[in-house]
């Protein structure tokens, strides 16, 4: 293989002892540049298939990392919300409770206001027909309201 | 009745149009994906060379591909694709020495692999046990003398003799004239000769 120039271009075939030297010192340089070349390429392709290969393992393992915190997310939500609605429906309970509580409470009260009312409203019955004389006893009660005045 | 006609031929263009603004996207991307798939190792190598880092490297090769997605709507096709990612990667190169430059109290620690173990690569070819050392020697003296060759030498000397590419592809890549690729290409492989010469 011959060495292409600096510019692109075939050296022409050298002649003179000078000119011998330099294709010497060329054809080292040519070979050096070529050891490089090779050399580089091999580096290459050798890191490029390892990223490549360590690029789809980073995957993998980020794949699983985020299915491990999904599920975790999961799991951390579902203990949450079931904790939250268990904690509502005590809640719920208690004040279905009370609510029921305090309606009771609100009816004996009433009941009992009642029942007062309805002895009241007895006892001043039983006075005021006490109190009421039929015409007949008209005159018996004259004189024992005399016998009181006496 | 000629509004209602102008509305259904409205709709329907408007449905062809979206269909092939859909197939053009389709097709974008699948042309993308092949450039990708093509040129990827290249660019990956060019910038492994150039920085000798191969984490550095594999991240702005990323980028690379990332920006040319970003601007491929705007790749007219003037140069081939290949140049167009070479320059793309030369720029980001750039940007990210000049960073390092400006943050050079905060990063001192790099990440480039030394010169021996660079040239401990050779190709498994057909070669005696002392080939294989004049061969590492001559690689470690052209990584010798490429540290020593400014930002824009090296990339030159890269895009020649290790991507193998045209001058006026080199001068499209790096934005410079051919004259002075052909100036920074000379220097180069005078620095090379000379270190070969003066370890011979």
């Amino acid at each position: 293989m011959r060495f292409i120039g600096l510019f692109g271009k075939k050296r022409d075939r050298v002649e003179t002892s000078a000119e011998l030297d330099l294709a010497g010192a060329d054809e080292a340089l040519e070979q050096a540049l070529k050891n490089f070349k090779e050399s580089v390429q091999a580096w290459s392709e050798a890191e490029f298939g390892r990223t490549r290969a360590a690029g789809k393992t980073v995957r993998q393992r980020s794949w699983r990392l985020a299915a491990g915190w999904a599920l975790s997310v999961v799991l951390v939500a579902g203990s949450v919300s079931g904790g939250v609605y268990d904690q509502h429906r005590r809640g719920e309970l208690a004040k279905a409770a009370a609510a029921a509580q305090a309606r009771q409470q609100q009816r004996a009260a009433a009941e009992r206001q009642a029942r007062e009312e309805d002895q009241d409203l007895l006892a001043k019955v039983d006075s005021d027909v006490s109190k009421e004389v039929p015409s007949a006893m008209e005159p018996l009660a004259q004189l024992m309201a005399e016998d009181d005045i006496r | 009745m000629a509004a209602g006609t102008v509305t259904a031929l409205e709709a329907v263009t408007g449905a062809a149009v979206d269909d092939l603004a859909a197939r053009a996207l389709e097709t974008a991307t699948e042309e993308f994906s092949t450039i990708v798939t093509t040129h990827r190792p290249q660019i990956f190598r060019f910038l492994l060379a150039s920085t000798r880092d191969v984490d550095l490297a594999e991240t702005l090769t990323q980028e690379c591909f990332l920006k040319a997605h970003r601007n491929w709507s705007s790749f007219r096709g003037e140069s081939s694709a290949m140049t167009w990612l070479m320059r793309i990667a030369i720029n980001l190169q750039k940007d990210h020495w000049r960073n390092r430059r400006m943050q050079f109290w905060r990063h001192t620690r790099t990440n480039a692999v030394d010169l021996d173990e660079a040239s401990d690569w050779l190709p498994s070819g057909e070669r005696t046990a002392e080939q294989q050392i004049l061969a590492k020697e001559q690689v470690s003296q052209v990584w010798r003398a490429v540290k020593g060759l400014s930002e824009r030498q090296r990339t030159v000397f890269m895009l020649r003799y290790v991507e193998e590419q045209e001058l006026s592809e080199i001068a499209r890549a790096t934005g410079l004239s051919e004259g002075t690729v052909k100036a920074h290409l000379s220097r180069a492989v005078g620095r090379v000769r000379a270190e070969l010469g003066g370890k011979r």
